[in-house]
Parts: C-alpha cells; sequence; structure tokens
C-alpha cells in the first residue's frame, strides 16, 4: 500500500482553522497578527493544491478519492459519506478558488487596512475559502450543497459587511433571499436524484449513466431543470441574477472573490460536473444555452450605461458567466471551464484594480468624477489594461482564448447554434465597447471630480494615489495570468479535462476556426473604436448619442426595469400574503390568540383562588378541619361502599 | 378479665377529646387556646393509638406515641416561641387580627 496521500480534507480544514483563529480571537490579537493568520492559512491550503497538482503532473492517476468520514448520513440502502474527491475538475477549480484566493487575501490586507471591524473581515474571508473548497472537493451532492450554502452564507456576510449601512444590509438579504429560490431548484433536483437513482454519489450515478439508461428523458430533463434553477441562482443568471448588482455594496476584494472569480462560478461547475445527466436532455442543455446567451446580452446592454465603476464590473460578470453558460449548454464544457479560469484571472484583476482606484480616490466609485489616473496610478492603469484587453478578447490575451473557444462550439452547434453565436458576437462587441468605456473614463481624459463636485470634498481625481505594494503585487501576478492564461490552449486544457468532462465537440477544418477567431478579434476592436469615438476625447459624442438614442438610454439606465417589476409581481404580493394573511389569521388569531387565552385562563384562576389566601388564621383553620374531614370522609365512603383498592390504599398510607 | 375498661371507651374518650381540640381550634380568638387545642387534639390521637397497641398487641403503636410526643414538644417549643414573637410585634394575641399571613 503506497499510495500517495493528497490530504484533500486540510484543503479545506486550513482555511476554517484560519476562520476560527480570528472569528474566536481576531478582536483581540493585533492587526499583524490577523493579517498573518488570515494569510497563512489560504496559504497554506494552495501548498497541498499545488503539491497536488504537481503530483498529477507527474502522472497520479485521478480522480483521487479521500474519504474524511465514512458515513454522514444511512437512511436503509441510502448512504452519505463525507467523501473529498480530486479530479481534473476539481483540481483546476482548487487551482483558481486557492491561488486566486490568496491573491485577494493578500490585496485585502491593504485595502482593509484603515477598516473597521478587519478581524472580522478576515476571518469570513477565510470561511468562504473553507466552504469554497468544500463544494469543490465534494464527492456527492449533498456535500456540495453544503458548500453551496455556506458560501451563501459567507457571501451574505460579507456583503454586508459595512453593518452602518443599510443598503448593505438589504443587499446581503437579497443576495441571500433570492439564492434561496435558487437553493429550492437545487434540493428538488437533489431529491429527484434520490428517487430515480437512490444515491447522490457523483462517480455511481456517472457509473449508473453509463452502464444502462436507467432513466427516462423527461426524468432527466425535470432533475435538470431544477438542477438549472440552482445554478442560475449562485451563477446570477436570468431570472435570478438581480441579487449581483447590488451585492457590490461588500468591499471590493470581496466581489473579486465571490462575486467574480469563485462564488458565482459555481453554478457553471455544477453543471460541468453532473454534464453525464445534462447530456441526455437536449431541452435542458437548450435551456442553458438559451438562458446563458440572454443573460449575457442583457447584462452587457446594462453595463454600457452604469457610472459605477463596480456595477459595469457585475454586470459584466454576470454576462460572462452567461458565455460559461452557453459552453455548457452547446456542450463545450471544457471551454466553459477554460473561460471560467481566465474570466476569474481577469474579471478579479478588474476588480481589484478597480478596488486600488477606489481606494486611491478615497472611496469614489462613479466613474463620472474619474479620469486622468493614468499618470497618478501608473501600475494600476497598466494591470487594468491588461485585463481589459483580455475580457474584451484581443489576441493573444487570455479571454480572447476562452471566449473563442465557447463561440467557436457554438457557432457548431446547429442552426440554434448560429443564433447564439451571432448573440454572443454581439455581447463581445459590447463587452469591448463598456469595457473601454470604463478604462477611457477612468484614466484618461483630465480629472473630473472638480467638475461635479457636490459634496464629496476628499474624493479628488486630481488628487489620486498609487496603491501601497501590497494591492499592487497581486494586481501584477494577475495580470501576468489575464496576459498568459489562455496560451495553453483550449485542446490541450480539453484534453486534460476529458476524463471529467467527456469528449469536447469535434472542431471543423481549421479555416472556419480561423475565420472566426478573425472575426472576434475584428469585433473586439470595432468596440474599442467605438468607445474611442465617444468617450476617447470628451464625452460630447457620447452625450449627443445619448440624447439621440433617449428612450434606449432610459431602458437601460432603469436595467430594464426588471427589479421594479420583480417588486411589483414578487415582492409585494408575497408581502401582502405574509401581512394580511399570514399576520392577521396566524399572527393576530392563532399565536396571539391561544397566548391571550392561556394568560387569561390563568390569570382568572389566579385571581379566584387569591381569595382563598385571606390571611385570616381561623380560615386557614377551617379548611385544614374541612380537608381533614373530606378525606376521613372519602376513606369512609370508600369502605362503605366497598372500593376496596381505595380503601386499600389509604389504609397503607395510615400504616 | 372483665375487670377492665373496654377499649370502646377509650376510643369514645378518645374522639370526645379530639372533637373538643377541633372546636377549640376554629373557634377560639386567642392564640394560646388554639395552640392548646391542637395539643389537644394530637393527645387524643395519642391515646387511640396506645388503645388500638393494646387490643392488637401491636407494640408499633406505642412507639409512634413516642413520636408523636416528641414532635408536640417540639412544636410546642417553636410554636410558643413564635406566639412571643408575634406577640412582640403585634401587641395582641387575638387570632382575627393576625391576618397578615397572605402575599
Amino acid at each position: 500500500m503506497n499510495e500517495p496521500m493528497l490530504f484533500l480534507p486540510l484543503i479545506a480544514l486550513f482555511p476554517f482553522t484560519g476562520f476560527l483563529l480570528n472569528g474566536l480571537f481576531g478582536s483581540r490579537l493585533p492587526k499583524a497578527l490577523v493579517s498573518t493568520i488570515a494569510l497563512l492559512f489560504p496559504l497554506l491550503s494552495f501548498a497541498v493544491v499545488a503539491r497536488a497538482a504537481w503530483m498529477v503532473h507527474g502522472g497520479m492517476l485521478l480522480p483521487m478519492a479521500e474519504v474524511g468520514t465514512p458515513t454522514w448520513i444511512a437512511v436503509g440502502s441510502f448512504h452519505v459519506g463525507f467523501q473529498f474527491v480530486l479530479d481534473q475538475l476539481s483540481l483546476v477549480m482548487l487551482l483558481v478558488v486557492t491561488g486566486v484566493g490568496f491573491l485577494i487575501h493578500l490585496y485585502s490586507v491593504g485595502y482593509m487596512e484603515h477598516e473597521q471591524g478587519y478581524w472580522r473581515y478576515f476571518a469570513y474571508l477565510n470561511l468562504f475559502l473553507f466552504f469554497m473548497t468544500v463544494l469543490v472537493l465534494a464527492g456527492n451532492y449533498l456535500l456540495m450543497f453544503v458548500g453551496w450554502e455556506g458560501v451563501g452564507l459567507a457571501s451574505y456576510l460579507l456583503i454586508g459587511f459595512y453593518i452602518d449601512r443599510k443598503s448593505a444590509g438589504d443587499a446581503g438579504k437579497k443576495a441571500f433571499v433570492v439564492n434561496r429560490v435558487g437553493d429550492f431548484g437545487f434540493l428538488i433536483g437533489m431529491f429527484l436524484l434520490i428517487a430515480n437513482f437512490g444515491t447522490l454519489n457523483f462517480h455511481q450515478i456517472g457509473a449508473q449513466l453509463t452502464g444502462h439508461v436507467a432513466i427516462s428523458g423527461a426524468a432527466a430533463t425535470l432533475i435538470c431543470l431544477c438542477l438549472i434553477l440552482g445554478a442560475t441562482g449562485k451563477s446570477a443568471q436570468i431570472p435570478l441574477y438581480i441579487w449581483l448588482p447590488d451585492a457590490m455594496e461588500g468591499p471590493t476584494p470581496v466581489s473579486a472573490l465571490i462575486h467574480a472569480a469563485t462564488m458565482v462560478t459555481a453554478g457553471v461547475y455544477m453543471i460541468a460536473r453532473t454534464h453525464a445527466l445534462f447530456d441526455l436532455s437536449p431541452t435542458a442543455l437548450m435551456v442553458v444555452a438559451v438562458l446563458g446567451t440572454a443573460t449575457a446580452f442583457f447584462a452587457a446592454t446594462v453595463a454600457m450605461v452604469q457610472t459605477d465603476i463596480k456595477r459595469v464590473l457585475a454586470y459584466s460578470t454576470i454576462s460572462q458567466l452567461g458565455y460559461m453558460f452557453l459552453g455548457c449548454g452547446v456542450g463545450a464544457y471544457s471551454a466553459a471551464v477554460f473561460h471560467l479560469m481566465t474570466h476569474a484571472f481577469f474579471k478579479a484583476l478588474l476588480f481589484l484594480a478597480a478596488g486600488s482606484v477606489i481606494h486611491g480616490l478615497s472611496g469614489e466609485q462613479d466613474m463620472r468624477r474619474m479620469g486622468g489616473l493614468r499618470k497618478a496610478m501608473p501600475v494600476t492603469f497598466w494591470t487594468m489594461t491588461a485585463a481589459v484587453l483580455a475580457i474584451s478578447g484581443f489576441f493573444p490575451f487570455a479571454g480572447f482564448f476562452s471566449k473563442d473557444a465557447i463561440l467557436a462550439a457554438a457557432f457548431q452547434h446547429g442552426t440554434l447554434g448560429k443564433a447564439l453565436w451571432t448573440v454572443g458576437l454581439i455581447t463581445a462587441l459590447l463587452t469591448s465597447f463598456y469595457m473601454f468605456r470604463l478604462w477611457y473614463l477612468t484614466f484618461l481624459g483630465e480629472p473630473r471630480s472638480a467638475v461635479h463636485d457636490n459634496g464629496h470634498d476628499d474624493a479628488h481625481a486630481a488628487h489620486a494615489h498609487e496603491s501601497p505594494w501590497i494591492m499592487l503585487l497581486p494586481l501584477i501576478v494577475l495580470a501576468l495570468l489575464s496576459v498568459s492564461g489562455g496560451w495553453i490552449g483550449i485542446e490541450r486544457f480539453a484534453g486534460f479535462l476529458e476524463p471529467v468532462t467527456g469528449l469536447a465537440p469535434v472542431s471543423d477544418a481549421g479555416h472556419t476556426e480561423l475565420f472566426l477567431s478573425v472575426l472576434a478579434v475584428l469585433v473586439a476592436a470595432l468596440g474599442w473604436f467605438l468607445a474611442h469615438l465617444f468617450f476617447g476625447r470628451d464625452g460630447e459624442a457620447a452625450e449627443q448619442a445619448a440624447q439621440s438614442l433617449a428612450p434606449i438610454r432610459r431602458l437601460l439606465e432603469g436595467k430594464y426595469w426588471i427589479d421594479e417589476i420583480y417588486t411589483a409581481l414578487i415582492v409585494r404580493p408575497v408581502q401582502w400574503v405574509a401581512r394580511f394573511v399570514l399576520g392577521w389569521v396566524g399572527e393576530w388569531t392563532l399565536v396571539r390568540g391561544s397566548a391571550w387565552l392561556l394568560a387569561g385562563i390563568v390569570g382568572l384562576s389566579g385571581e379566584l383562588l387569591r381569595r382563598w389566601q385571606s390571611g385570616n388564621l381561623r380560615s386557614y383553620a377551617a379548611w385544614l378541619a374541612a380537608g381533614a374531614a373530606a378525606l376521613l370522609l372519602f376513606a369512609l365512603a370508600g369502605t362503605l361502599l366497598g372500593l376496596n383498592g381505595f380503601a386499600d390504599s389509604i389504609h397503607w398510607a395510615v400504616r | 378479665m372483665n375487670t377492665s375498661v373496654p377499649a370502646d371507651w377509650y376510643l369514645l374518650l378518645s374522639a370526645a377529646l379530639f372533637t373538643m381540640g377541633v372546636i377549640g381550634f376554629l373557634s377560639k380568638r386567642s392564640l394560646i387556646t388554639v395552640f392548646m387545642s391542637i395539643e389537644l387534639m394530637l393527645n387524643a390521637v395519642n391515646l387511640s393509638f396506645v388503645t388500638f397497641a393494646h387490643e392488637w398487641h401491636a407494640v408499633k403503636g406505642q412507639i409512634f406515641v413516642f413520636f408523636v410526643m416528641m414532635v408536640a414538644a417540639a412544636e410546642a417549643a417553636v410554636g410558643l416561641a413564635i406566639i412571643i414573637a408575634i406577640f412582640r410585634v403585634r401587641g395582641t394575641l387575638t387570632v382575627d387580627q393576625i391576618d397578615r399571613m397572605k402575599l
């Protein structure tokens, strides 16, 4: 028995230790120690992952399962264990989660330096890493669900981190409640899986599916649709995307880690992980593809008119997640995971660079009050540029390879695929446009904060300063990854993932692919050109264009009024039901009514019994005598009437 | 052995004493008298105990009487102390005026 040990549970347990230490004692520890704890444990975790990756590189066979505790739940023949499984897919995810996660921890040390609740922040961040690694390593749906819920909790805590802001608390609640809707779908999906397969283990379900298809198409579709609902909640897709823009209330590194790089990709990961089931249901795959494409396009249009730098990035994240869904929907799971990885690099970088800008401007997030930061923040500027080029899909940046792979797979996916590809390409144009808009507004032109200054005296784009090195270091590392992350190429990446995600759709001859790639780059360049036209020199051209398209602009600035529609259609009726039906019937009648009734009975009997306690000695004596007489009568009557049992008991008591 | 007094008489005496005790306990106004009535009842019960013990040749009843006497002695000591304390505070031993025994 010379099996190599991977110490998989340690990957999850290290951040958890950090959470416990900082969460329990952090308030009493010096800041330096809190940062050390917060950085050390994710780093250790990353080291374990890196060691595993090295062993896989050295030829170790995957998947490797390491069972922490054999049985968690055992009901009849149904078993769920604490299985941690490492395969190619989870290895990629783990590298991203712990690697990017550690960089963002490092960045946070600089970013959060002056914040209240420093230790609380890092405790939550470590908690998030714990749950995220559990989610990724889980060998069955239920353990995955534990991680799934846990990251939701960590996300809620971190969105509402600024506890003195009501909007932050509201955003946290919104994220939590909207995710509940998705989790409901996930749960129902799990119940259906138990009903159909009798197990929740990924491996066993996969084995049953490959052995003999014991499940009807309709059942597979139903399960998949439930799981899709779960994925749309976590990964912020239509119809449940609405929480993500509001989640920007949290600290910026949190947005980078949770709401861009890792947690929101959990839905994509889940679909890729269970692709065997999705492959059985073309309907479900089509739903995934259409939802993803619609979300990508829709979010990109909204991103074009946002003025808050973080909200642009939030909508951009939703849009890019839509691409990943599109990739999953056309069966190109490896391409989706590829994009997931590169997106984690460049989107984390975008957020961190945006955070650096916000930090340099003492909290200013409105792009209309930025401008001309190129000189003041050179490192931020250049790293941000790399990320913008990467997300727009310029060759040879990372986004080019992954987005290209998804679009190519969509193009080859029949008629529907062609339509989706077209929308995807238009979205690429919009992506390039809004990213360069952000780039121009933030870094080029003249500092504008003095022009619109209305009360925020502390924010001056003219007096911006570069961030400390501890924030710039992660930017540089991520910039290098954003540039080079795609160079591995989709073929080799897909080849690596093949044991998990199955064969990628066969690609056509190289000509089509080359044509598509060139087209994609041209489209991206067109987006840059348009942005340059509108925002390159001054805002006048943009203003004129906006004037001519006023209705569309209002529609976009209102974000299609989706929040308002949801409020009217769902939130209000639910509130009405809660207030009037549950409030009157439940609260007033049942809860308060029964409480009043019980209290009334007790109070009334107390009122009556109170009179008995007169304080008069002779009345007490009389009652005593009466009691004795009654007892005597009772015993006598029992004896006379022949109730022997009773009489015996009296006799026994006396004797 | 017809010379001895029949047991019934003892029991009747006991019942009479007990009834007197109860009546005194309920009707007397002086706390001391009430207290004495209680003692009377105890002794009435003691008498019936002894009678039955003699009648059934069971020594248990006799032993029980010693217990009752012991408890009565202790009760008398405590009771009298309480009565003295009440008198010091209230200046009276009339039962109807001692009506503060409530919450």
